[in-house]
């Protein structure tokens, strides 16, 4: 079997361009929310002081593993490359689906259950926590669209 | 309230004097180094990069700034100087040092009985022990917590003798923590990239829990007014300095993979770098 011929028939899911991007979508998701709503808005804090213990945890472990997802995404997406393996849409369907799943995980797990912190203060909390999460649900719709198509292309191929 | 200048003024020449005989030893390294890149550039047969040289001139800048000159001064009764000392001594010139693969310069260098002397050291139990990433990140994050949520914090600031042990503390755990995920060196234990990575995101979780807790919970001996920007600092700097880790961290991860490709497939096109890891 040539190496063209395997590469099409990598399930998408096993695929490094779609691992790669998938990671750097999830930390890509995760600093907007930190550089534009922390840093520049400044609708939440970085700490509130009113965040229970296991939500401390919690952001720890998710600011951490967003730092590292930035950085071996990039490099994940470099040796996915160097192996002349690379796919555009597998990338861009890995980025999406990463990206719009962290969304929702903050505003449904972060926001909601552990109550971490809220989307804004001192304002009608729901039209900001839907529109948070209909734009999650958006780029995980884009993400999984473009997955299926991939998919479906490699099947047929 | 705490950083009183009268307290500042009563300090200043105990740690100038200290600051002083702490800064001997690492002048000593500075021309220890070079002296030994000197004599492996004039062999010319092998040859010492120059950029590890100046990473280790610059490793060892950032160590003296904190021991003596205004900031040095400042970290002795001010919070928020303390963190930037912390964070200069503890990780970034830590990372700076590793990478100049300081034992692989000694070991090319010194004669071969000081260098097996210094080879069956690093063998040794207690050294590799040590330098295993598991140990080495409990004792520095967990150090970290200890003097930050304990009575100590407040001694830091009453004793510069003790501070001065901390920074010592801080840079000797820091060493270990950062060689024992990077190994630009030779190591006793080589450990997995997956376990290397789970260290990492634990300790990097550590630290950033700790900086909310002390801008929450000011630790004894400070102020609201100065544990507040001092855990703020300590959030995105101690980020900026583990993205540099990282970054080293993950390159020695892609040299090693392109390395094992092109083992595995030796007529793939694929620019792997023969070169050990940075």
């Amino acid at each position: 079997m040539s190496q063209v011929e395997q590469k099409t028939k990598t399930r998408l899911l096993r695929d490094k361009s779609f691992w790669s991007a998938f990671l750097i979508g999830v930390a890509v998701m995760a600093a907007v929310d930190e550089i534009v709503f922390h840093q520049i808005l400044g609708w939440h804090h970085f700490y509130d002081r009113a965040t229970p213990e296991i939500g401390l945890l919690s952001d720890g472990l998710l600011h951490s593993a967003e730092l590292i997802a930035l950085v071996a995404g990039f490099f994940l997406l470099a040796d996915a490359r160097r192996r002349e393996s690379f796919s555009p849409v597998a990338g861009w369907a890995g980025c999406f689906v990463g990206s719009g799943l962290f969304q929702l995980w903050d505003g449904i797990v972060d926001h909601k259950v552990f109550r971490i912190h809220q989307v804004r203060y001192e304002v009608e909390l729901l039209p900001y926590d839907i529109a948070w999460n209909a734009f999650g649900l958006i780029l995980l719709t884009v993400g999984i669209g473009l997955s299926l198509r991939e998919a479906r292309r490699r099947s047929r191929d | 309230m705490i950083d009183d200048f009268d307290t500042h003024a009563t300090h200043a020449p105990v740690t100038l004097t200290l600051g002083l005989i702490l800064v001997l030893p690492v002048v000593a390294a500075a021309v220890a180094y070079v002296a030994s890149a000197v004599i492996e550039i004039r062999s010319k047969k092998r040859g010492w990069p120059i950029y590890r040289v100046a990473l280790w001139l610059l490793g060892l800048m950032v160590v003296a700034l904190t021991l003596v000159g205004p900031l040095a001064e400042r970290s002795h009764t001010d919070f928020f100087a303390h963190m930037a000392t912390h964070l200069m001594v503890g990780m970034l010139a830590p990372l700076l040092l590793v990478c100049a693969a300081p034992l692989t310069l000694a070991l090319r260098t010194l004669s071969v009985d000081p260098a097996r002397r210094l080879s069956r050291l690093l063998k040794s139990w207690p050294l590799r022990f040590l330098t295993h990433p598991i140990p080495a990140a409990a004792i520095n994050i967990g150090s970290l917590w200890f003097v930050y949520a304990s009575p100590l914090s407040s001694m830091m600031f009453s004793n510069p003798l003790f501070h001065y042990f901390l920074l010592i503390h801080f840079f000797i755990a820091g060493y270990l923590f950062t060689a024992s995920l990077v190994s630009v060196d030779p190591t006793p234990h080589p450990v997995g990239f997956p376990l290397r990575t789970a260290v990492l995101l634990v300790a990097i979780a550590g630290h950033s829990i700790l900086a909310k807790y002390i801008y929450a919970h000011p630790p004894q001996g400070t102020t609201a007014i100065s544990a507040e920007p001092g855990g703020v600092l300590m959030y995105y700097g101690g980020d900026l300095l583990e993205l540099a880790l990282l970054v080293v961290f993950f390159t020695q991860w892609y040299r090693a993979a392109g390395r094992r490709l092109l083992s595995s497939a030796p007529g793939a096109r694929l620019q792997a770098s023969p070169r050990p890891a940075l």
